[in-house]
C-alpha cells in the first residue's frame, strides 16, 4: 500500500536477466517498501525465476518465451486477479532507477497512464543518426495522436491505473514496438489519459545493448508499419467501453472519491 | 468482358479484404507485413496485366500473363511452405504446454495426498 492507501504492483519482464535480478529487486524492496513485485521469466534459459523468487517476488513462469508484450498481458492479468490499484512496468536489467517510481504514482492523478521519458532535460541518454530521427518522428506522430508531448514513445518505464489494468489484461499486442508504441497509441485512441514524466535512464549494469546504427532504417520501416496498424485498427467495443466517459469508468471514480472520503474521515 | 476488367476487380477485393482484416485485428503484424506487400504488387497489375509484358520477353517468357501466373505459383508454394512451417513451430509450443499442464497436476495430487511426499522437485 502506497502512504495513500493504493495497492502497487511492479511488473518486471524478464528475459534471462539472472545476473542483474537481485541488485534490482533489492533496490526495489529498499527504496519502495510498499510495493509488490512480480517477475514474469519468459522462457528463460538460465536461473531467472530461481534468482527472482530467492530475492522474495512473486514469480510467474511462462512455458516457452512470448516477448515483452506477452510478458505483460500475464503481468496486466496477475494485476487485475489480485486487484491492484496501480501497475508500474520496470525493465528487470536495472536502467529504470526505482526511485522514480513514486514520480509516476503521483501524476496517475492526472492521468490513466504515465510514462517515464529520457530525452527531456533528466539525465543524458543519448541516441545519434538516424535511429534517433526516426524515434523523432515517431514521437511527433504518437503526441499528435494522445494530444500531449511524448518524447520518448518506447520507453517501457510506465505506470497505468485500474481501468488500464483491466484493459491490458484484455488486449495486449506481443508485436515489435508493440508492447510500447502500439499499446500506447491504442489507449489514447480509446480515449485514455497519457503524461509523461521526465527520467534519468542507466546505463546496462549486465549484457550488451541491442541498438545498431545499421538497422536504423529497418527500425523506420517497423515503426512505420507499426504506426499504420495502430491507427486503422478498430477497438473492439467492449474495450472502448473501459475508456473515460464510459458507465464503467464512473464507477471506478465514484469508489476513487468514497475511498478518498473514508480515508479523510477515518 | 475484357480480361483487366476480371483482373482489375478480384486485385481490389483482395487489397480490402486483407486491409478489413488488418483494421478487425484477425492478422498479426508478421502476416499483415507480407499480405500487404502482396496486395500492393497484385492490384495495379490487375489494371494493366499488360504491364509486365517487357520485363516477361527480357527474361525469355512470351508474355506478362504467363510471367504473372509463374510468379504467382512460386508466390503461392513459397506462402504454403510458410504455413507449414509455422504450423510446425505451434505444434512443437502446444506440446511444451500439454506437459506443462500434466506437470502442474501431477504436483497439484501430490501436495493433495498427505502420503505423496509434496515436495517441489
Ligand atoms: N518477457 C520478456 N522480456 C524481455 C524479452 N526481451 C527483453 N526483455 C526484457 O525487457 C527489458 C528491456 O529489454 P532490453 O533488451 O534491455 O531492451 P531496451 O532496454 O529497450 O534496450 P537496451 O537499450 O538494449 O537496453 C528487460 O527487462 C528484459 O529482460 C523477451 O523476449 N521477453
Ligand atoms: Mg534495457
Amino acid at each position: 500500500m502506497t502512504p495513500d492507501g493504493r495497492s502497487v504492483l511492479i511488473i518486471l519482464p524478464a528475459w534471462n536477466e539472472a545476473d542483474g535480478l537481485s541488485a534490482v529487486l533489492g533496490e526495489i524492496k529498499q527504496q519502495l517498501p510498499y510495493v509488490d513485485t512480480l517477475v514474469v521469466d519468459d522462457g528463460s534459459s538460465d536461473r531467472t525465476a530461481e534468482v527472482a523468487a530467492a530475492a522474495g517476488s512473486a514469480v510467474a513462469r511462462l512455458s516457452f518465451n512470448l516477448g515483452v508484450g506477452g510478458a505483460m498481458r500475464l503481468g496486466y492479468r496477475y494485476a487485475r486477479e489480485h486487484g491492484y490499484d496501480v501497475a508500474v512496468q520496470v525493465d528487470a536489467d536495472g536502467q529504470h532507477d526505482p526511485s522514480y517510481v513514486p514520480a509516476l504514482l503521483a501524476h496517475l492523478g492526472e492521468a490513466d497512464l504515465v510514462i517515464g521519458a529520457r530525452f527531456c532535460g533528466e539525465g543524458e541518454y543519448k541516441v545519434r543518426g538516424p535511429r534517433r530521427w526516426a524515434m523523432q518522428l515517431l514521437s511527433a506522430i504518437v503526441s499528435r495522436i494522445a494530444r500531449t508531448r511524448l518524447s520518448d514513445t518506447t520507453s517501457g518505464f510506465r505506470a497505468c491505473n485500474r481501468p488500464l489494468i483491466e484493459f491490458f489484461a484484455r488486449w495486449y499486442p506481443v508485436e515489435y514496438l508493440g508492447d510500447t508504441v502500439e499499446s500506447l497509441v491504442a489507449a489514447a485512441r480509446c480515449g485514455f489519459a497519457v503524461r509523461q514524466v521526465p527520467v534519468a535512464m542507466r546505463a546496462r549494469t549486465t549484457g550488451r545493448p541491442s541498438a545498431s546504427p545499421v538497422k536504423a532504417m529497418i527500425y523506420l520501416v517497423r515503426a512505420g508499419l507499426v504506426l499504420l496498424l495502430a491507427v486503422i485498427r478498430r477497438m473492439p467495443k467492449e474495450l472502448r467501453e473501459l475508456a473515460p466517459g464510459s458507465p464503467a469508468y464512473a464507477a471506478y471514480l465514484e469508489e476513487l472519491l468514497a475511498r478518498r472520503q473514508l480515508a479523510a474521515e477515518g | 468482358m475484357q480480361l483487366s476488367t476480371l483482373t482489375s476487380i478480384t486485385g481490389i477485393v483482395v487489397l480490402a479484404y486483407i486491409l478489413e482484416l488488418l483494421r478487425r485485428q484477425q492478422l498479426r503484424e508478421k502476416y499483415a507485413a507480407i499480405w500487404l506487400c502482396i496486395g500492393l504488387v497484385v492490384a495495379p497489375l490487375g489494371f494493366f496485366p499488360s504491364l509486365l509484358d517487357s520485363t516477361a520477353r527480357s527474361v525469355g517468357v512470351a508474355s506478362g500473363v504467363s510471367l504473372v501466373l509463374f510468379a504467382g505459383f512460386v508466390l503461392v508454394l513459397l506462402v504454403s511452405l510458410h504455413l507449414s512451417w509455422e504450423a510446425s513451430r505451434l505444434e512443437a509450443k502446444t506440446r511444451t504446454l500439454a506437459e506443462d499442464v500434466a506437470l502442474i497436476r501431477s504436483q497439484l495430487a501430490e501436495s493433495a495426498t498427505p502420503s505423496g511426499g509434496g515436495e517441489v522437485r
